[in-house]
């Protein structure tokens, strides 16, 4: 009954983001305030309806309804209930799910905080919002419903793929999801200032909020990502260039243009066009992520179930968005002028780099992603393209953008640099040079070109960005949130590039057949097997080694890396042992029992790995303070309206 | 109305790219017409991985079937299928060469002193123009090549010792069942 109940409101939800469109279009273009108000009220009516769809769904779960053909699939009677909620986004069609219930979460938000807009451009963006909502909502109903019975019922279930059951693994997908939907947002506002064919700069005020907030989601759910694949696939690697992962690096660095180019539209009126076509490109990056992954065009070591009539549904779907979207783009951009310009060194121009920079690497990770599909459809051979590839093409434009991040945070508007500024930027560029030797070779005693590159350029960022806020204390200038939130973003950008560096120059592994009582050492580290035994989950069996790890005879810690078994069936699992500080991670994983008591091991030297998080982190609470600063909250109380650049 | 053909460039963009999904989804990237079952091995004669200037090639194994398994070190599958290599070339029932494609020689040969070496030799085809003839599209691909040089099975993903034992060793010619 529970499920029946949720499938009719998944139904529902669908009619009332039908109206919601309708009524919020229709109200805009007769200026009939009634229809818009239905308009909003059909919003409130979809969030509860995706939201009760939505807890059938997991109430399911936890009731171990196998009677359910998605719950079936992805639970297991000994699952432990916390995973079983996480089990509702576990495979595809919950998945969906999730991400309507984020997008009907995102169109609430935004109704309840729009009321200062003016009334027909509010309910257009509504509108939009509602088309997008009705897209994937027909999209479950018709491929992908969760709440197919299956009959007979099964006895038992096929199990939460064990690779995710796990901490990471649960929030990653709903943090991720809240980031890629979120730019829907910044998306419906384009269209709408494409429909009405005028953009103020009220226009960007409004809309930078809600892109820090969905570009914050999309930071920590990539770095979450990025860890769980560290700790969990067992060879400690944090980043694979693999399809999936690159379908969400995509819009992180479109958005990342984006947040930038608002900034320049926001307050000098330029680049309009341009960031209109960056809302509209950040959130089709993040529908293309969700075809690439599920249609089955590209290989990837995620093993989703792919379909070949979802593919073509979403594709269908992709075609009507986006293309409709870039052809508003190519009818309306044309009339948006910027009259002002701007000096080669203002702030400007570095805005201009940073999204030259950014939008270069965008689009060559984008050709290698699918370059195996171009020459596939070609019939050119099957291609497979790899990290030696992506690792050239982002660090090419990387390396410029992060000595021009130093700089251009110093430049000010309009005019051209940077006065005294100078002496002190020249200052740290000296440090930062000098800095990056002494880690080298004090810490690692080696200088190599590109790690010494690394590590200056990541010092000369962190640097550089203090300076911000040393600058304006000493000026007695004040410190609004959106300027410290700038600074700590891009104080976290050179944490994690330092983090970068310092494990791609440094790290260490290492595979060792060990019997109990055998020792290995790794960059100074002795790592003894101690002793080994037999663990019991709740829902697995498996092996557990004490691996004693210590340095010049000085104990250092316990590695305790698990082989797990689950009941449900499957490969075995690894679960590494981890010692985490702030200088290096110590890794052990345990592989395979050889024969005669001896396993093979994995052991591993990550030197300052978790600055690369850690780093993510700080990125992320910039933009939270960023999108927490006051003058977002002030009334839009007059748009600025550009009749010169309205349709007449 | 002038018409201001940049701002057309996304669309068009976009438009090429649909019509290459739309190809894309006819396809299915997993299965590969493999046109060379039956068919005689395309022939290659490459630096070895351990000595450039020693060559090593499909006649080193002419007249008795071989195993030819494409690897990378940045090919996580190849890590997995690593182990059940090492213990296959244990068996010793069929000579197996490498293909180390598209990768770095020195991290090459670190991998193989780390995770031990399973195979006879290593062809090193760092720009992939082998792996191409062979219509390799991924790592890590194996084939198995019989006496008369015709590729008679081609197994694409990490191989699993089940897999080993299941396809590939029944077309062995001293377990008496031939295809």
């Amino acid at each position: 009954m529970i499920p029946e109940l949720g499938h009719f409101a998944l139904i529902l939800a669908l009619l009332l983001s039908t109206s919601q469109s309708a009524f919020s279009f229709g109200g805009a273009a007769r200026g009939n305030a009634a229809w818009m108000a239905a308009g909003r009220s059909a919003v409130v009516g979809q969030f509860v309806f995706v939201a009760v769809a939505f807890g059938a769904l997991a109430w399911s779960f936890v009731q171990q309804d196998f009677s359910v053909l998605y719950v079936a699939s992805n639970s297991h009677s000994e699952l432990p209930v916390f995973f079983r909620v996480a089990a509702v986004w576990g495979a595809h069609e919950g998945s969906l799910l999730l991400w309507s219930l984020c997008l009907a979460g995102w169109t609430l938000a935004v109704t309840a905080a729009s009321g200062s807009l003016d009334a027909p451009f509010r309910s257009r963006v509504l509108g939009f919002l509602g088309l997008i909502s009705i897209g994937f909502q027909l999209f479950m109903l018709a491929t992908s419903n969760p709440f197919t019975r299956l009959m007979p019922a099964a006895a038992e279930g096929r199990d939460l793929n064990p690779l995710l059951q796990d901490f990471a693994l649960v929030v990653h997908p709903p943090i991720l999801y809240l980031g890629y939907v979120g730019f829907s947002v910044a998306f419906a506002f384009a269209c709408a200032t494409l429909l009405e064919g005028r953009l103020d700069a009220a226009w960007a005020r409004w809309t930078r909020p809600w892109t820090l907030a969905a570009w914050l989601f999309l930071t920590i759910g990539i770095a979450l990502g990025s860890w769980w694949a560290y700790y969990e696939l067992g060879w400690g690697g944090w980043w694979f260039w693999d399809a999936v992962e690159n379908a969400s690096f995509m819009p992180w660095l479109a958005g990342t243009a984006l947040i930038h180019s608002l900034a320049v539209t926001e307050k000098r009126g330029l680049f309009k066009s341009w960031t209109l076509l960056l809302a509209v490109s950040a959130f089709s990056l993040s529908l293309l992520g969700t075809f690439l992954v599920r249609s089955g065009v590209l290989i990837s070591v995620h093993a989703f179930a792919t379909d070949p009539e979802r593919g073509i549904y979403i594709l269908g779907f992709l075609t009507v968005v986006i293309g409709g979207a870039l052809l508003m783009y190519a009818w309306r951009a044309p009339r948006l002028k910027s009259e002002a310009g701007f000096e080669a060194t203002s702030r400007e121009s570095f805005m201009l780099f940073n999204n030259a920079l950014l939008v270069t690497a965008l689009s060559l990770i984008l050709l290698g992603t699918l370059y195996p599909l171009f020459m596939d459809a070609l019939e050119l051979g099957k291609v497979s393209v790899g990290p030696p590839y992506f690792n050239l093409v982002f660090l090419v434009p990387m390396l410029p953008l992060l000595v021009l991040l130093g700089i251009g945070m110093h430049a000010a508007w309009k005019r051209g640099l940077l006065g005294t500024m100078r002496t002190r930027l020249f200052a740290v560029a000296g440090a930062s040079i000098g800095a990056s030797v002494i880690i080298g070779a004090a810490a690692y005693g080696e200088v190599r070109p590109m790690t010494t590159i690394g590590f200056a350029l990541a010092v000369w960022v962190m640097l550089s960005s203090l300076l911000v806020p040393f600058a304006r204390l000493r000026g007695r200038q004040p410190l609004p949130a959106a300027v410290l939130g700038m600074v700590v973003a891009h104080f976290g950008i050179g944490l994690t590039t330092l983090g970068i560096t310092g494990v791609q120059s440094f790290k260490v592994e290492k595979d060792f057949a060990l019997g109990i009582g055998d020792g290995a050492t790794i960059a100074g580290y002795e790592f003894k097997f101690a002793a080994l035994r037999d663990v019991r989950g709740p829902n697995y069996v498996g092996v557990e080694a004490d691996v004693v790890v210590s340095r010049g005879g000085e104990a250092v810690t316990v590695l305790k890396p698990q082989k797990r078994l689950y009941n449900s069936g499957g490969n075995a699992l690894s679960e590494a042992g981890i010692e985490v500080g702030a200088a290096r991670d110590l890794f052990a994983a345990l592989g395979d029992d050889l024969g005669q008591g001896r396993w093979s091991f994995r052991l591993q030297y990550k030197p300052l790995i978790r600055f690369i998080w850690l780093g993510a982190i700080l990125v992320a609470f910039g933009g939270l303070l960023a999108a927490l600063d006051r003058r977002y909250r002030q009334r839009v109380t007059a748009r600025l309206d550009e009749r010169a650049a309205s349709v007449a | 109305m002038k018409i201001a053909w940049r701002f057309l460039l996304p669309a068009v963009a976009f438009t090429i790219l649909i019509g290459f999904f739309v190809v894309g989804l006819q396809r299915d990237p997993g299965a590969i017409p493999s046109p060379f079952i039956g068919k005689p091995a395309p022939e290659f004669f490459l630096e070895s991985l351990g000595d450039p200037a020693w060559k090593v090639g499909t006649e080193d194994f002419a007249g008795r079937p071989w195993v030819l398994n494409v690897w990378a070190t940045w090919c996580v599958g190849c890590r997995e299928e690593h182990a059940a290599l090492l213990s296959i070339a244990r068996e010793n029932r069929v000579p197996i060469m490498g293909l180390n494609w598209r990768d770095d020689r020195a991290l090459a040969l670190g991998w193989l002193e780390q995770l031990g070496n399973p195979y006879v030799s290593v062809a090193y085809d760092p720009e992939g123009g082998t792996a191409i003839d062979w219509g390799v599209y991924g790592a890590p691909e194996t084939f198995l090549i019989d006496a008369e040089g015709r590729v008679i099975k081609k197994h694409i993903g990490p191989l699993t010792v089940e897999t080993w034992q299941r396809e590939f060793l029944p077309l062995l010619p001293s377990t008496g069942k031939r295809q």
